[in-house]
């Protein structure tokens, strides 16, 4: 599975040279809120189901927590995924999926950091992995995660999440490929897939015991959901 | 490639094995090792340093002091007093470190512990204020000052 995402050593500068113009910085109630969750004497386990970060990394461990790291997003992009049905559309092989990825046991984490994950993820993933989530959290754990607005078009822009304090957040805005050029893989754009409304949000997570909104000032709803 | 410079040097003082080689098994060694090439099974290189250079295609549980990985490593890293991901990294694992870095760019997926070092107390921000107040507190002339385990009284 590697192999298919990183064939080449490295990618193009310009790339890598448009991802560190385009950084912000942005407060954070709901990271906020789930810091102080996380500040307790005895080592607590995080999941961050978002791309590869070292300030995240960072940030966790230097708090004396165990991380996990995986980026469901770029695991849902496995073009072998995609199987056809009994009519040859291609539809994503779901059961594959949930067999390969987020393979833990119950109970397993104190808290996820979900990101913005569902905006971006194939439909039929979607509540298999929340599901999973909630079978990997323990309870009263917390899942912290984004969604976009009804402001956000299609061409929202793509940013990858890094903890920066207790309470802020920066924002790493990540191009679109251009057509022709090799995409740096390590940098990879997704294109916003959907748009959740408040009740949509609350039927996703209705097996969770609570949720908590956070408006933001930008196109992005925070969420803290407990198990 | 200049990023792969450093190592090149270091690979005069180091073990190393090229990019065509194939391992099956056990590797084990007192040395510094250099990998650029295949390895599957278990690297034990205690109280040394491994780097698995860009070409490297590890699939291994690795034992070492130090490890730096440029390649791709598939395997659990244990006892490690400092893992090091450059941006080109690939990794699928779980670490057991006293230290971590990582390049922006480096695909990670496992867990990661990073343990303080055995033996030193942890100084907590309460601790450190405790410590400041009793080394600012005077002390009354001709008082005697309790030793812990002391039998010595000290005089009110």
């Amino acid at each position: 599975m590697i192999s298919k995402w990183f064939g080449g050593a490295g990618g193009k500068g310009e790339d890598a040279a448009a991802v560190e113009a385009a950084r912000t910085i942005r407060r954070s109630n709901g990271l906020s809120e789930l810091t102080r969750a996380l500040r307790t004497e005895e080592p607590r386990h995080v999941l961050d189901l978002g791309p590869t970060s070292p300030p995240n990394i960072s940030f966790l461990t230097g708090l004396g927590h165990r991380l996990h790291s995986e980026d469901v997003l770029l695991a849902s992009c496995d073009p072998s995924l995609l199987i056809p049905d009994s009519e040859g559309r291609m539809v994503m092989d779901v059961a594959r999926f949930m067999n390969e990825n987020l393979l833990y046991d119950p109970e397993s984490f104190d808290a996820v950091l979900f990101w913005d994950t569902p905006d971006y993820l194939h439909a039929d993933l979607v509540k298999p992995v929340v599901q999973r989530i909630h079978r990997t959290l323990k309870s009263r754990g917390l899942l912290l995660g984004f969604f976009h607005t009804r402001d956000a078009g299609p061409n929202a822009p793509y940013h990858r999440y890094h903890i920066m304090s207790n309470e802020s957040l920066e924002l790493r805005r990540i191009p679109p490929a251009v057509p022709g050029r090799k995409e740096d893989r390590r940098y990879h754009y997704f294109r916003l897939q959907r748009v959740f409304n408040n009740r949509h949000i609350e039927n996703l997570f209705h097996d969770y015991a609570s949720i908590k909104f956070f408006l933001g000032r930008d196109n992005i709803r925070e969420v803290l959901v407990v198990r | 490639m200049a990023a792969s410079a450093p190592f090149d040097r270091m690979r005069t003082d180091t073990a190393h094995i090229g990019k065509s080689v194939i391992v099956k098994g056990e590797l084990s060694g007192s040395e510094d090792l250099y990998l650029d090439g295949e390895v599957e099974g278990v690297i034990e290189l205690r109280g040394h340093r491994l780097v698995i250079g860009p070409n490297g295609r590890v699939r291994a549980r690795v034992h070492a002091r130090d490890v730096v990985i440029l390649g791709k490593l598939e395997g659990n890293v244990q006892d490690a007093e400092r893992v090091e991901l450059k941006k080109s990294a690939i990794m699928v694992g779980d670490i057991v470190t006293r230290r971590m870095a990582m390049e922006d760019g480096a695909y990670f997926k496992g867990g990661i512990d990073v343990q303080k070092e055995a033996g030193k107390a942890e100084i907590t921000p309460g601790l450190a204020a405790l410590l400041s107040q009793a080394a600012a507190a005077p002390v009354a002339a001709g008082a005697a000052v309790a030793q812990p385990g002391s039998l010595l009284e000290a005089k009110k």
